[in-house]
């Protein structure tokens, strides 16, 4: 919204410069975002909160300026020539919900012409069109006073007469604007005996508009119901002037002012004459309710005592009235300005009283506290998380929230979550889960040339439940490197499944748990015989591994891309691991190796099962060495070196107990069809 | 190709050297080449041989071929590979014993010693110059374990939130898909209110058949965890809550559907507007430096009142609006920078969660992190923050 400083000083004599006015509205929340312009041609760009219509105008900000600055307010000029007798005319409010007050005054013998350049050069200032003489007079008074007013055609308002009721079902209205509306018995519509004339405080009607030829013409100021009018807007999409104002609330007492002053500016620019009296029908009062204002209150909110008498002068100036209570209790009873429908509470005063004396003369103080701080439940299990991920060597990513139907179908079975107003169809859903994000992000840097990329995003998915949705929370880690990633050639971290493993590894070991299981049984999108899911004490609590190729084809990723899905809702309630300390043994290990062929389906997993049944108190860790496929191993076959290392904390182990334990962990893998190697 | 012992033409240190590095890792191949004993054997012979081993030879070919000014040198480079060459044949039939597991198939492995530091050796190679030649190019670029980098985001939350949990705030979430009676009611957004309009939001679909306070939408900020901790906690509240909120606004430079915002709230018996200022200006300190300043002008949210706008003095441009002959962009060349919107807690909102007014007053205040992290890394689209691409993310590590 723009407004023009030369304008605003017509109604209050600033002693300051534009720079200085600005700066100075702005203070008190009449916020002024850029000064162009110079001197009569300056123009403020205002920012006006919506709780402000009353600002929203040349006088209403002026308003403002005489509180800041001490000064007197000058009133908007509306003389009219005194014209005695009724207009021949009839309003009628049949709706006294929608249209609490409508005031029309008429001219005759008008000619209708462009507006004299004084009138049109400050609306081309302030951003408006001019239209003819008529009706810039009104949008001249909408930005000196602010109160939305429309003038009709007076001949071809049919039977005499205005009449402001709802909509009939099936009726229709061409606006201003050309186009022909629709009208639901929802809308409150200005009707002449006939139709429909005008939608009330959003737009006129296109068929009685003033043209060249209007002789005759009758102006509208009217005050409907806020919530009436933008209701009507929105249905029919059309934000106006007006019905900006209208929405957010109108000042009562000010249609015959309006009224007056459109007529005025008429009379001064298209000739004629006034016909009557204004009409002004009333079909009920919008009256504000005075509010109790205690001085006590005022001091427990703000924490400063201020002068009773600067409270009363910023009140005043701003066009509240005080009427000091006897009692005290309260101080004062505030009667409120029309134009202030804003103002309802004892606490919209105290806005008042702080804004205007000034928010930065407040002092700035530190409260006390008693009470402690609580940490967040899994504050302390993310962090550890995303602690290691670091450590790992993953950079952490944020994605959007937002995914595509088909994205949502691929990587998720859970309900979606649609949304009714999506920006576009690749983001017409709430992500159900975090991988599509994460091999965007993926195929963002590989379309970029880099090509080694480990990321992790740790978010909630969205799924809609039973009573519900429910936001549970996931981390996804996304690896992709070219097959030799060192030079330097040690070749061990490959990026490949069992780097991921290990990560895998890492972040699941930070959990309590008694059993940790690996199958093979993940889901579609990843590629089967390179994933697994992670069991926790049961719990499906992680899968992970290269994804699908046909999923890398769609995606057109040109390297092999591995993913890994931790589910933090399964994870967490298994707590974080306890650390227990263990003395140091104080006895030498000692190591044996096996080296065996076994049949492909032998896991390492059922080897180890195998050998920890054995129960052997000494043995502390058994782990694979090498493995060999192909030479002269038999096909569907591999060779396995396995190491096993037995520590006691009582004792140095003798040679034979620990010959009866290798020949215990021998029989077990002989056990499971595992030969020997010679 | 077997190797072969070469005669030297050059009987410089350097060619000696050269010539020693061929014969070890002719060595080592061939050490490893071996399967069994007779390989073995044949492998010891060859190389240990009296006649025409290759010891023998380089005695022959090396040692005494050299003039007499080389003989110091080449002798002791001649012995200590003698000792290294007989060493690997030792080490060699060791593997080979170990691979053949003895009757119980079982073989201790601490029994094999690969190889020790011969300080007699090094010592000798130290005195002349030989060290130098076997070192490493230390200005070889260190090979790195990766680092990851946190999110620039993310890490200004942990900032914000850090700076008041100094100051006895808790941290608490709430669900990103909210209640229209969260989001807008129970915060003093009446249905039908201009004010939501300032809000561009996002609706889950198919709502229509519930009444409007139940219908579901994407939180446009956090606020609503403040009525869900009120209604769940009696004062004295002291909360703050980082978390992620959407608006309906198109991608660009400056906007994004989804953002980050840190919340806090503080409800007491006498919380005043001075509290307040007092802890947006302690907070801001600890932000962004000891010498910035703040200011406060009145603005408009539904659920507070008096509300504020807080703007601090440029970190960047130190409040002068200027950095040397340049404007400053993040200010505007105004020396201020609006950074968060807060207020006192409207009654109103007091009504929601039976708290009484008369009793209890306080203050709630709302940053978008995105922004904060935009200013103070100087990141000029809002999109690098989304897309993952690491040549960003990892600035930030
Ligand atoms: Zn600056």
């Amino acid at each position: 919204m723009k407004l023009s400083p030369t304008w605003l000083r017509e109604f209050v004599d600033a002693k300051v410069d534009d720079r200085r006015l600005a700066q100075d509205l702005s203070s008190v929340g009449i916020a002024v975002e850029n000064i162009s312009g110079e001197g009569k041609n300056a123009v403020f760009e205002m920012e006006i909160g919506t709780n402000r219509p009353d600002a929203m105008n040349h006088y209403g900000v002026a308003r403002e300026a005489s509180a800041i600055y001490n000064l007197p307010l000058r009133a908007v000029d509306s003389k009219l020539p005194a014209t005695p007798g009724n207009a021949e005319f009839t309003v009628e409010i049949a709706d006294q919900g929608g249209c609490a007050r409508y005031t029309a005054r008429i001219v005759r013998d008008v000619s209708i012409k462009p507006s004299p350049d004084a009138i049109a050069k400050r609306l081309i200032l302030v951003d408006q069109r001019t239209i003819n003489n008529a009706a810039d007079a009104t949008n001249y008074a909408l930005w000196e006073m602010g109160h939305p007013t429309h003038v009709f055609d007076l001949d071809l308002l049919e039977g005499g007469k205005i009449l402001v009721r709802r909509a009939f079902t099936g009726e229709t209205i061409k606006t201003l604007d050309g186009v022909e509306r629709k009208l639901t018995p929802e809308d409150l519509v200005i009707a002449d005996a006939v139709k429909p004339v005008a939608l009330a405080g959003v737009m006129g009607g296109f068929d009685t508009m003033i043209t060249d030829k209007t002789r005759n013409v009758l102006i509208e100021a009217a005050w409907f119901d806020p919530a009436t009018i933008r209701k009507s807007s929105r249905r029919h999409a059309l934000h106006t002037d007006a019905s900006h104002r209208f929405e957010r609330g109108a000042d009562f007492d000010a249609t015959t002012k309006a009224c007056d002053r459109v007529a005025a500016l008429i009379l001064e620019s298209a000739g004629g004459k006034l016909a009557g009296l204004a009409i002004d029908a009333v079909a009920r009062q919008v009256d504000l309710a005075p509010v109790a204002l205690h001085l006590s209150d005022v001091h427990r909110i703000l924490g400063e005592r201020l002068e009773t008498n600067e409270i009363f002068r910023i009140l005043q100036q701003l066009g509240f009235e005080l009427m000091p209570e006897r009692g005290g209790d309260p101080d004062f009873t505030v009667h409120i300005p029309s134009w202030r429908l804003d103002v309802e509470r004892e606490i919209d005063l105290v806005e008042e009283i702080a804004r205007l004396h000034g928010y930065d003369k407040f002092a700035n103080t530190l409260p006390a506290y008693a009470g402690a701080v609580v940490e967040a439940p899994d504050a302390e299990k993310d962090n550890k998380l995303r602690t290691a991920l670091l450590a790992l060597g993953y950079d952490e990513a944020v994605s959007l929230t937002f995914i595509s139907h088909e994205d949502a179908e691929t990587f998720s079975s859970a309900p979606v979550i649609e949304l009714a107003n999506p920006q576009s169809e690749e983001a017409s859903v709430m992500r159900s889960s975090l991988v599509p994000g994460m091999l965007n992000m993926l195929a963002y840097n590989l379309n970029r040339g880099t090509d080694s990329v480990r990321l992790f995003e740790a978010g909630s998915v969205f799924e809609a439940t039973d009573d519900g949705t429910s936001e549970p929370k996931r981390i996804c880690m996304g690896a992709t490197s070219p097959p030799l990633q060192n030079a330097q050639g040690w070749g061990t971290h490959d990026g490949g499944f069992f780097d991921l493993k290990g990560d895998v590894e890492n972040l699941l070991r930070a959990f309590e748990h008694k059993s940790l299981k690996y199958d093979a049984q993940t889901a579609d999108y990843y590629y089967p015989g390179r994933s697994a899911r992670a069991l926790m004490d049961g719990a499906l609590v992680a899968q992970f591994g290269q994804i699908h190729p046909n999923i890398s084809a769609v995606r057109r990723l040109r390297q092999n891309v591995f993913i890994a899905e931790l589910y933090l809702d399964r994870l967490f309630p298994q707590g974080l691991r306890a650390v227990r300390y263990q003395a140091l043994p104080r006895y030498p290990a000692v190591e044996r190796d096996f080296s065996f062929v076994f049949e492909d389906g032998v896991t390492f997993e059922k080897i180890q099962t195998a050998v920890i049944g054995l129960g052997l108190t000494e043995l502390r860790s058994f782990v694979p060495v090498e493995i060999f496929r192909g030479g002269n191993v038999p096909a569907g076959n591999y060779s396995l070196l396995l190491r096993a290392r037995f520590q006691s904390y009582a004792r140095t182990l003798r040679e034979d107990e620990v010959a009866h334990w290798s020949a215990q962990i021998l029989k077990a893998l002989e056990g499971l069809g595992g030969k020997l190697r010679a | 190709m077997a190797y072969t012992v070469p005669k030297l033409k050059d009987h410089s240190a350097k060619a000696l050297d050269k010539a020693s590095d061929n014969l070890l890792a002719a060595l080592e191949k061939e050490s490893k080449a071996v399967k069994n004993e007779e390989e073995w054997k044949i492998f010891r012979d060859r190389w240990m041989a009296r006649k025409n081993g290759v010891l023998t030879q380089i005695n022959d070919l090396w040692l005494k071929a050299a003039p007499v000014e080389a003989k110091p040198v080449f002798g002791q480079k001649v012995n200590w590979l003698k000792k290294h060459v007989e060493g690997m044949v030792e080490v060699t039939n060791k593997r080979l014993l170990f691979a053949q597991l003895p009757a119980k198939h079982v073989k201790s492995k601490k029994k094999i010693k690969v190889e020790t530091i011969d300080l007699d050796a090094f010592a000798r190679d130290l005195k002349h110059g030989l060290i130098a030649s076997q070192s490493l190019d230390i200005t070889l670029p260190g090979i790195r374990r990766p680092l990851g980098s946190e999110h620039p985001v993310i890490k200004t939350i942990h900032e914000i939130v850090s700076v008041f949990r100094n100051l006895g705030y808790s941290v608490q979430e709430g669900p990103v898909i909210e209640t229209d009676y969260y989001n807008f009611e129970a915060l003093n957004f009446p249905p039908n209110h201009p004010a939501r309009d300032t809000q561009d939001t996002l609706f889950i679909a198919c709502q229509e058949s519930k009444p409007q306070r139940e219908r579901l939408l994407l939180r446009t900020h956090t606020s609503p965890v403040q009525i869900r901790t009120m209604e769940n906690m009696k004062p004295p509240v002291r909360i703050v809550i980082p978390g992620k909120v959407h608006r309906n606004d198109p991608p660009d430079a400056s906007h994004s559907p989804m953002f980050h915002q840190v919340e806090g709230l503080a409800v007491d018996t006498n919380i005043t507007f001075c509290d307040l200022k007092g802890t947006l200006d302690h907070a801001m300190k600890a932000l962004f430096g000891s010498s910035v300043k703040t200011s406060f002008r009145p603005s408009f949210f539904p659920f507070t009142e008096p509300s504020a706008e807080m703007m601090v003095s440029c970190f960047i441009c130190g409040g002068s609006g200027k950095r040397g002959a340049e404007p400053c962009r993040p200010c505007k060349q105004t020396g201020w920078i609006e950074i968060l919107g807060c207020g006192m807690v409207d009654p109103n909102v007091y009504g929601f969660v039976d708290y009484d007014p008369k009793k209890v007053s306080g203050f709630a205040f709302g940053m978008g992190a995105d922004r904060i992290a935009i200013l103070k890394y100087g990141v000029d689209d809002i999109q690098l923050f989304f897309n993952g691409d690491v040549r960003f993310l990892e600035q930030f590590g």
